[in-house]
């Protein structure tokens, strides 16, 4: 009887164990998270339009229909990248994720407060090895640190009906997400892709 | 031989317990951190590198990406005010007022959250479109035959969820109760 007992006992504790560790390793073995089907869809270091939410043919579920999507998966090992968006009429914003979903900042255009939110994305290793003294003439731009080289970064735009949807789509259009090998500070000139 | 009977029923009491919570966690989700007003629940942590790692378990299984917290926040609801289950044979009444936010989106989803096709392409509302009344307040209807007003089709599917979206919104994380974020009913008006 005992015996039993003790067999149930710790069966019970192990499975706590096995419960914990399946529920952190989840988010490294997922094949079917955002990150791995966008990863299928999009190019690395581009804005790519995601085709309008429709029934049949979701790139991920839960996408709002409202809205026109566009991403850019980055790959920050061969430098930092540098983000355009044009602001739309009605509602922007820019939404940042690392490779496992972590949404770890998101930005609108009321928050940026320009007709264009730009901005700088590196590692933070990238980061501290910018020079000091161009930090500060960066002061006016927005820098954002990844806690990984590789993710996500979700443009959206709203069409507050279905008619502005065109529009929303043109102006995610016209935005770019590309490396810059030149210092970040002096970014302001032609966004260099060599 | 009885060690190695004993160890193995150990192992297969740990393998079922722990991947049966697992399982269950991430598919029905857990109560921890998550904000619930009325019939609708939200997890203000799930768009901050703070999420829990069961609210992150979730997202990883459900594939979806979730709203950051600079853009917005999501509620969802998958039963009425009285906990009934929505039905899509049924006619549901949203109305009331939403919390202060810049924009709103109302979207209806499969138990999946895929879309539901329907012949107006009509998969939800913004507050931009919805008609109000005088006072500000709105009545949607959802329901799978078209009514008048705001009609939102269900496709007569059996179960479907609905999400509301705040984007540009003070609620979030220090959000409590209905005072802070006054969340419209959803009543079962009729069911054939």
């Amino acid at each position: 009887m005992i015996r039993w007992l003790a067999i149930l006992l710790a069966g019970l504790l192990l499975g706590g164990l096995v419960h914990l560790v399946s529920i952190l390793a989840l988010p490294r073995i997922a094949s079917q998270d955002a990150y791995s089907r966008l990863e299928r869809l999009t190019p690395v270091n581009a804005v790519k339009a995601l085709p309008s939410a429709d029934p049949n043919n979701a790139p991920i579920p839960f996408l709002d229909p409202a809205f026109a999507t566009a991403i850019c998966r980055y790959d920050l090992s061969t430098g930092p990248i540098k983000l355009t968006v044009p602001v739309s009429q009605a509602y922007t914003s820019v939404s940042f994720y690392t490779d496992s979903d972590i949404a770890y900042y998101a930005i609108n255009d009321r928050s940026a407060g320009r007709k264009v939110i730009e901005l700088d994305l590196m590692t933070e290793e990238q980061h501290a090895a910018l020079p000091e003294d161009e930090e500060i003439t960066a002061a006016d731009r927005l820098i954002v640190d990844s806690p990984t080289t590789e993710g996500l970064i979700v443009l959206k735009a709203l069409a507050s009906d279905p008619g502005l949807m065109a529009h929303a789509q043109a102006t995610l259009a016209a935005a770019t997400c590309k490396v810059q090998t030149e210092a970040p500070a002096k970014a302001d000139a032609p966004r260099a892709q060599r | 031989m009885r060690l190695i009977l004993s160890a193995l029923l150990i192992l297969i009491i740990a393998t079922a317990v722990g991947l049966g919570a697992t399982w269950t966690t991430v598919t029905r989700g857990t109560d921890f951190g998550t904000l619930t007003i009325g019939a609708w629940t939200a997890r203000p942590r799930i768009g901050t590198p703070e999420a829990n790692p069961y609210a992150r378990a979730s997202v990883i299984r459900s594939g979806q990406l979730p709203l950051g917290t600079g853009d917005g926040i999501a509620f969802i609801a998958n039963a009425d005010d009285n906990r009934q289950p929505l039905d899509g044979r049924c006619d549901i009444s949203i109305s009331g007022v939403t919390p202060p936010a810049r924009f709103w989106t109302l979207t209806l989803y499969d138990n999946k959250g895929h879309l539901v096709a329907n012949a107006l392409q009509r998969y939800g509302f913004t507050s931009e479109e919805i008609v109000r009344n005088a006072d500000g307040s709105f009545v949607i209807r959802l329901a799978a035959r078209a009514r008048s007003g705001n009609w939102l089709p269900t496709g007569g599917i059996e179960r479907y969820q609905l999400m509301l979206r705040l984007y540009d919104t003070p609620v979030g994380i220090g959000t409590r109760t209905q005072r802070d974020a006054p969340m419209p009913t959803i009543t079962r008006t009729g069911c054939p």
